[in-house]
This record gives C-alpha cells, sequence and structure tokens, in this order.
C-alpha cells in the first residue's frame, strides 16, 4: 500500500524504484521504513486500511490484518502503543496522564487486589492445609501457597481483576469516544490517537500490573498465614520460614513476567474492543463485554503457554 | 483546491457514492444539500480519509489523501478542520483545554500565544466567558461553537462542516452561518457545509449542491438553484418554503 503512496509522499525525494522493498539487499533501510511507519501507521479510522497498492502488492505491515484480521490489529496496536509508551516518561504533557492512568489502574485497584488476594491466600492454605492434615503435614502450607501464589494465582488473580475492573473501563471510555466521533476528531486534528489514548493507558498497566502481582502474592501469603495460625494451629514463624525456604527467584520473575504480558493483553484488547466500536451505546456495551471475555480467556490461555514454556 | 475524480463508495450493498466526480475552488464556500441517509456525510468523511473511496481519487491541491496513510496523512491533515455534527469535544477536558489541544499536540507554539490564540478564538464564538466548564455543563448550542472553536484554531486551509446548524436556536444558526461565511471572506477558508438548513445555506454559499443516489443532481450558485426546474431539488426547496425568488440576503 505504501509503496506507490510514498512516491506521492516524498515528492520525487524517493521513487518507486528507490523503495526499500524493491532494494532487496538494502535490509537495514527496510526495517528503518517500516519502524517509521509502524508508528505513523493509521490504524483508527472506521475502516480497515487499504492493505493493497495499486500494483496489487501487499503492505508487509498489513500482514497481519490479512493472516489474523482483529487480533493482528490489535497486535500492532499492541507494538505501537508500547513504542509510544518508551517516550512517555520524556514528553512532559504526556506525564501527567500516564501518572493519572497509573493511579487509576493502581492505587484505585487496591481495595479489590487486596481483598482478592487476602481470600486467595486463605482459600489455597485452608484447602491444601486440611487435605495435608490427613498426612500431619500441614506446617508445609507456607511453601505451597508461595509457590503457587508467585507462579501462577498472584500474576492470574491481578490480571483478572484489572480485566474486570481497569480493563472494562478502559473499553467503554474509548468505546464511548468512538461513537461520539471524538476519535475521529482527534485524527482530523493529525493526533494519533494510539500516542494520545492507549500509551499512556500501555504504559501504566506495564508498570502497574508486576507491582500489583508482587502485592498480590504478599498479601495472599499473609492471608495464607492467618489461616494457618487460626485454623491449622501452624506457627506464624514456621509459616514464614517455610514458605521464604520454597520460595525460588526464578518463580517471581516468571510470575513477574506473566504479569507483565497480563498488563498487555488487557490494555491491548480493551482498547482495541473500544477503537472499533460501532452502533451506538449498544455497541459500547458489547466493546466492554467483549473486552472482557477475550482478556480472561487470552489470560488463561497465555498463562498456560508461559508456564509450560518455564517449567 | 479539494477535487473528486470518479469516486465512488458502497456501504451496505448500496452505491451511496456513484462515480461521483467535483471540484471545489479555494477559498469557496461549498453546500452539499439533500435528504437524510443519501451520502452527505459520507462524502465529508472522504474529504478528509475518515473513509476511503472504493473506486476514484479524491486531490486536496496536489496531494491525493484518498491513497494516503501513515504520517503522510497526519501531514495531508494538518491542513483541515472539522466541526462534527455532536461538537466532539473530549468530555474529561474543560473547554479551553479543548481548543487549546490541537495547539499544544501539533505546534511548537508557547503556553502564553496559545493562550492568546484560544481566548481570540473562543471570543470569535461566542464563548469567551465558558472556557473553564466542561462540555457536559453546556448546551448542545455551545457544544458546537466550542467544536468550531477548535475546529479554526489553527487557521486550517480548509473546514469541514458536518450539519454546523442542526439543533440550534435560529439567532445561533444565523450567528454560525455568519462566521462561516467571514472565515471565507476574511482568511480564505475553503469551506465544505453539509446542511439541511436552507435557509442558511443560501445565505452563506457559493454553490449549493444536491446530492441524491450517489450523485450530485444539481450544483450551482444560490439564484440558480432556487430557479431549478429539476424535481427532487424543487421538491426540497418548497418543503423548506423557499421560493424561486430566494430568500433575503442570498448571494
Amino acid at each position: 500500500m505504501n509503496v506507490v503512496k510514498r512516491e506521492k509522499n516524498f515528492a520525487g525525494k524517493m521513487t518507486l524504484a528507490a523503495h526499500p522493498l524493491k532494494c532487496y539487499n538494502c535490509f537495514f533501510s527496510w526495517i528503518r521504513f517500516s519502524f517509521v511507519d509502524l508508528l505513523g501507521f493509521q490504524m483508527i479510522t472506521r475502516e480497515a486500511p487499504v492493505l493493497r497498492d495499486a500494483s496489487g502488492r501487499t503492505d508487509p505491515l498489513a500482514v497481519p490484518y490479512l493472516v489474523f484480521g482483529g487480533v493482528g490489529r490489535a497486535g500492532v496496536m499492541a507494538v505501537q502503543s508500547l513504542l509510544y509508551a518508551v517516550l512517555l516518561p520524556f514528553r512532559s504533557r504526556q506525564r501527567a496522564e500516564w501518572i493519572k492512568q497509573m493511579y487509576t489502574a493502581g492505587i484505585r485497584s487496591l481495595p479489590l487486589i487486596s481483598i482478592v488476594a487476602m481470600f486467595t491466600g486463605m482459600i489455597l492454605a485452608l484447602q491444601v492445609g486440611l487435605e495435608m492434615r490427613r498426612y500431619n503435614q500441614e506446617v508445609y502450607i507456607g511453601s505451597a501457597v508461595m509457590v503457587t501464589l508467585l507462579r501462577e494465582m498472584g500474576p492470574f488473580m491481578t490480571g483478572i481483576v484489572l480485566t474486570a475492573c481497569v480493563g472494562s473501563s478502559m473499553a467503554a471510555q474509548i468505546g464511548a469516544m468512538t461513537v461520539n466521533e471524538e476519535i475521529a476528531a482527534l485524527e482530523i486534528m493529525s493526533i494519533n490517537p494510539i500516542r494520545f489514548l492507549m500509551a499512556p493507558r500501555m504504559g501504566a498497566m506495564v508498570l502497574m500490573t508486576p507491582v500489583l502481582s508482587f502485592y498480590t502474592c504478599v498479601v495472599g501469603v499473609i492471608g495464607g498465614g492467618v489461616v494457618g495460625k487460626t485454623q491449622l494451629n501452624v506457627d506464624w514463624g514456621q509459616y514464614i520460614k517455610l514458605a521464604m525456604d520454597f520460595a525460588d527467584l526464578r518463580d517471581l520473575y516468571v510470575g513477574l513476567f506473566k504479569a507483565l504480558i497480563f498488563g498487555i493483553i488487557v490494555t491491548a484488547v480493551s482498547c482495541y474492543e473500544g477503537f472499533t466500536t460501532k452502533q451506538g451505546a449498544v455497541g459500547v456495551g458489547k466493546a466492554t463485554r467483549h473486552s472482557v471475555i477475550t482478556s480472561m480467556l487470552l489470560i488463561l490461555i497465555i498463562g498456560y503457554i508461559i508456564t509450560r514454556l518455564f517449567y | 483546491m479539494i477535487k473528486f475524480e470518479n469516486v465512488t463508495k458502497n456501504l451496505g450493498g448500496r452505491a451511496v457514492l456513484d462515480d461521483l466526480s467535483f471540484e471545489i475552488e479555494k477559498g469557496e464556500v461549498f453546500v452539499i444539500v439533500g435528504p437524510s441517509g443519501m451520502g452527505k456525510s459520507v462524502t465529508l468523511k472522504h474529504i478528509v480519509r475518515l473513509m476511503a473511496p472504493d473506486s476514484g481519487r479524491i486531490w486536496i491541491g496536489d496531494d491525493e489523501i484518498s491513497g494516503l496513510e501513515g504520517s503522510a496523512l497526519e501531514r495531508a491533515r494538518e491542513r483541515f478542520g472539522m466541526l462534527f455534527q455532536s461538537g466532539a469535544l473530549l468530555g474529561w477536558m474543560p473547554v479551553w483545554e479543548n481548543v487549546a489541544l490541537p495547539l499544544r499536540e501539533k505546534t511548537k507554539m508557547g503556553e502564553d500565544e496559545i493562550a492568546d490564540r484560544v481566548q481570540r478564538v473562543l471570543e470569535l464564538v461566542g464563548l469567551e466567558n465558558d472556557g473553564d466548564k466542561f462540555p457536559s455543563e453546556i448546551s448542545g448550542g455551545m457544544q458546537k461553537r466550542a467544536g468550531l472553536a477548535r475546529a479554526i484554531v489553527r487557521q486550517p486551509e480548509i473546514v469541514l462542516y458536518d450539519e454546523p446548524t442542526s439543533g440550534l436556536d435560529p439567532m445561533t444558526s444565523r450567528n454560525i452561518d455568519r462566521l462561516i461565511r467571514k472565515l471565507s471572506d476574511q482568511l480564505g477558508v475553503t469551506s465544505v457545509v453539509v446542511s439541511h438548513d436552507l435557509q442558511g445555506s443560501l445565505l452563506i454559499a457559493d454553490r449549493i449542491a444536491m446530492l441524491k443516489n450517489g450523485k450530485f443532481i444539481e450544483i450551482s450558485p444560490p439564484k440558480q438553484f432556487v430557479a431549478s426546474e429539476q424535481p427532487d431539488v424543487r421538491g426540497f426547496l418548497d418543503a423548506q418554503f423557499i421560493p424561486r425568488s430566494g430568500v433575503i440576503g442570498m448571494r
């Protein structure tokens, strides 16, 4: 698509013959142009972008659209927003929005995350403890709770909570902006909605999800300890000692990595659903529902894949 | 300035634009009228490449906007301002911030200069005392005027108006009409207006075009337009009680 257009855009500065795609030996040139295009690629208009140029050649950046449809489009959006998010600390005007989004995703989710994490740890300790008591091994609940939370339940519960309370609100807000033509207005002002709206949200989620996941693990372990002490007569000191003995740094890293990926998934899915909202208020409802369902399914599936890759 | 070359667009299996070709001159006020659902807003969206034609080309000066993507499209869109039907203001920003947004995001102007420009534009649309209000705190007409202020704050070459006076009281409607004309006369802004309001259109237009079934069935200056014998145009004029002699103040 961009082959002919580049020729026109640069008004003779680059001819069709000089296009990087024509210069097969000029790989780095292609990479450079693709990178520039990735940052400027228009995605938000109601219609999918033109995928082929006049000669019928498919633009390389359009391949994800052709092959994976919406998934490819959301993926390209995620990459774009991550690239823009890297620049957030250096852009004073967007920094405020980034901090606001971190507050929304992080601080405002804390009460719910705390309750979920506490009860997750308590349920884990109780279920595992009751089984282990049959073999007089209930003292080991600390290690079971710690490992389960670090590896799986910490990032998983964080992802689910953020999907429910942050992702859904992102989809609804951006969806409402789309149907009210606010996104179109941004585009006409030449303000890239991915940079302006999605990047601060992505930047906030990428930072806050791992932090919240770690917080979930800590609160969960405390919850497990409370159950251990009050229901299973496990000494607090022993509980913590065994929990720490069995905690592996690799479990922590994999868990945090998983949380980071979940943060990216929730943001990409929610923003994509918001940007592609149609049909007014009904469409906003649909977008919100789709974003929650898709994010939860992806968290489950990608979570399994990451676990399989590392263990 | 704006040129459509054999533009066709199908939506839902129907040709909304059918081999449409026309040109709009620089500085002209071009009004598109016609029944609802006939493709007026679609035409407007094609001009600014919010939609792409199925076939045909659209030129803005020397740029073929229908074929642009990425940063080239962003640059081309910098020549435009657009007033949406709803105003399309960002709900979480006060009016003043909304109007300042394109200057802050797309220019290197200092805060003092931005404040000065925003204040002038707000005065132009009569909202100089409402800058600190949020869009939800002002009326629909005020939202539309704020949208207009945002559309013109960067002094674009081309301003597109999607139903600029619908839902407004007659006084405000005439004020907005006068403003559209003033921008064209004093600053040479090219204006494309989609409207149902023929009374107002006759006062401001250099040419009026009536769109039906994807084609312009009439393109003419207001005086010829009101005298048209084309049955659809006649019906449209009669429905708004506009005689063949036109209205007072018609161009």
